[in-house]
């Protein structure tokens, strides 16, 4: 905690909007309205959002976070490509990229896209299951009107080098959050404020390291195989399409029914646990709730 | 509301026992809940009084399942139903599957759960890495943790009561493990302990790498370890904690003593959990050369 506050209070004494402590006096909050207009744009970073092969589900849940994500464009990022919502023709520099969807390889486009995000972008965050490990997109095999030919999609780490993964189908508004905010944190933040980003990224970072397939197996493979597996049931939570039940205390996967989006893998407290960083989760929560204020 | 209040600092004690703002030795005022409660029936008056104040809207607790002694995450939204899942079971409950669906199909807003510590370590990363738990990290408001040395599958337990202790599970009034055995009480009033010696064998592995004994990562924590019989340890360790613990207090749920005060008190807590601790960090150490220049995955190192 005392790291915490330490990050966080530094943050909202200096000119970078930041982190607020939960009770202010009225003059403090008129204050720092004034101040917030005045903040320069230039501490933005910059995000675009690439849309590959998906289904535009992602960038909903990067929406759902209602008032957080105009709080997150307001102070924090500036939407700088993203076809949706920003009119920009071509993918332009920008620090991080949230990436949507899988590459499908006969889209010669698709193709130039995803690699021209590499290339412009610092960061490149692969959000939800299809552009992390393929998810239900694994199954297209072509056929579909009006590019029957279009049948091979792959993850976005199958031809691109990829930094974070938001795994999950679709990934939830708060993780989408809480990894925006700490990318503002590592790229724009005090020396403080960078560690515990980075230390919050690692795991997500390892993953996207780990590889490009995913599917309920991986829970018996590097879980339950493993020795590690100790039925606490947040694989059976997290499962989108309820494929998980449990049986004698250890996950049963129903194989036909996974959609291998990645979320029970990663969702698990043994597929990684980072005691420098849980154990602090009431400090953290209280910060990135803070800073969404 | 600081009754009873021994420091108001959290007090960071060396690891073993995590965070806390205050630990007593208590156990519910209620007689009906102590009558049918483990130790002080601390998870039970706790939620009690959740439950009636409106802090939760319904708790996920391990319910009766579909055999004895099987236990099955239930969620709890009357004191009736909170009645029915009191007493430990010794086996494994994956509480944490319904967290979600708790919000879902049964339309909680404000969700308490009850759990083993990796199932509070669960929560915990769920809150802050919520892969798939769309919306639900806000909505956890009170994550009670109970002491944990290890757990059992069902058929562990089947195995010890039935092979073991030669009783039907059926046939079983209360387990328990206290004062090194496993204790079989049945309904007639037969006793059957069993060393521990015999059932560590039996332990479920995926708890040989657990580094948390007290669940440190609760917002209260109790166990019956540290205090006299049909007391327990709580531990009070989160701001939201500590803020239904102290409404609890002042609404008389609970006797309470200091924890200085009792016998065999913290220093045992402390000792067991260092046991485990460092045990069980010997036990990661080894699987991590556990083959010819292989080894098995360490879950604190990462994902891979």
């Amino acid at each position: 905690m005392g790291l915490l506050s330490r990050i966080f209070g530094t943050k909202s004494a200096s000119s970078e909007p930041k982190a607020k402590p939960a009770v202010k006096s009225d003059v403090e909050k008129k204050a720092e309205t004034i101040k917030k207009e005045e903040k320069p744009v230039a501490d933005k970073i910059t995000v675009g959002h690439v849309h590959m092969s998906g289904c535009t589900g992602c960038l909903v849940s990067l929406a759902d976070n209602y008032g957080g994500l105009l709080t997150i464009l307001d102070k924090y990022a500036d939407l700088v490509y993203g076809l949706t919502l920003a009119d920009v023709r071509h993918i332009p520099k920008m620090d991080v990229a949230l990436v949507e969807g899988s590459v499908c390889i006969q889209d010669k486009l698709s193709v130039h896209e995803i690699k021209e995000a590499r290339e412009k972008a610092a960061v490149v965050v692969a959000v939800g299951g299809c552009a992390c490990y393929g998810n239900i997109t694994r199954f297209g095999r072509g056929g579909q009107p009006n590019q029957p030919q279009h049948e091979s999609y792959l993850p976005i780490g199958d031809l691109i080098k990829v930094d974070v993964y938001i795994p999950g189908c679709a990934p939830t508004p708060q993780l989408i959050r809480n990894v925006c905010v700490m990318a503002y944190l590592l790229l724009k933040g005090n020396k403080d404020q960078q560690e515990l980003a980075k230390k919050y990224l690692t795991p997500l970072m390892q993953l996207a390291d780990r590889g490009t397939e995913a599917c309920g197996c991986d829970l018996m493979y590097d879980v339950v195989n493993q020795g590690l597996c100790m039925g606490c049931g947040s694989c059976a939570a997290a499962c989108p399409v309820r494929a998980i039940t449990h049986e004698y205390g250890k996950p049963n996967v129903n194989r036909e029914m996974c959609i291998k989006c990645g979320a029970c893998y990663a969702q698990c407290p043994r597929s990684f646990f980072n005691f420098d960083v849980i154990p602090e989760f009431e400090g953290i929560m209280d910060a990135i709730d803070a800073a969404l204020k | 509301m600081p009754l009873m209040r021994h420091s108001n600092e959290v007090r960071e004690m060396a690891g073993e026992l995590g965070k806390y703002k205050l630990c007593v030795s208590a156990r519910s005022a209620d007689k009906a809940i102590l009558k049918k409660a483990q130790d002080g029936g601390i998870v039970t008056q706790l939620f009690k009084f959740a439950l009636e104040e409106g802090i939760i809207d319904g708790a996920i607790v391990a319910g009766p399942g579909d055999e004895p002694w099987r236990p099955r995450p239930f969620i709890a939204t009357t004191v009736e139903e909170l009645m029915s899942s009191s007493g430990t079971k010794y086996n494994i409950s994956p509480q944490v599957s319904w967290i979600k669906e708790a919000t879902r199909s049964y339309g909680l807003d404000k969700i308490g759960i009850v759990g083993t510590p990796c199932q509070m370590q669960a929560v915990r990363k769920g809150q802050l890495y919520p892969v798939g738990l769309r919306d639900v990290p806000d909505k956890i408001k009170l994550a009670i943790g109970i002491f944990c040395m290890e757990n059992f599958s069902y058929q562990s337990v089947k195995q010890l009561v039935e092979d073991h202790a030669a009783m039907k599970m059926e046939a079983v009034k209360k387990m328990e493990i206290g004062k090194g055995k496993f204790w079989v009480y049945g309904q007639r009033g037969q006793v059957v302990q069993l060393p521990l010696k015999v059932t560590h064998k039996y332990e479920q592995p995926g708890c040989h790498v657990c580094l948390d004994y007290v669940a440190n990562l609760a917002d209260v924590s109790t166990g019956s370890v540290g205090s006299p019989d049909g007391w327990s340890t709580v531990f009070v360790r989160t701001r939201n904690g500590d803020d239904i613990w102290s409404k609890a207090i002042a609404a008389g749920c609970f006797e309470t003593k200091p924890i200085e005060q009792v016998k065999p008190g913290l220093e045992l807590v402390t000792k067991l959990a260092t046991e485990k601790i460092t045990k069980n960090q010997k036990t990661v150490e080894e699987r991590a050369k556990f083959g010819v220049n292989k080894g098995l995955r360490n879950p604190y190192l990462g994902p891979k």
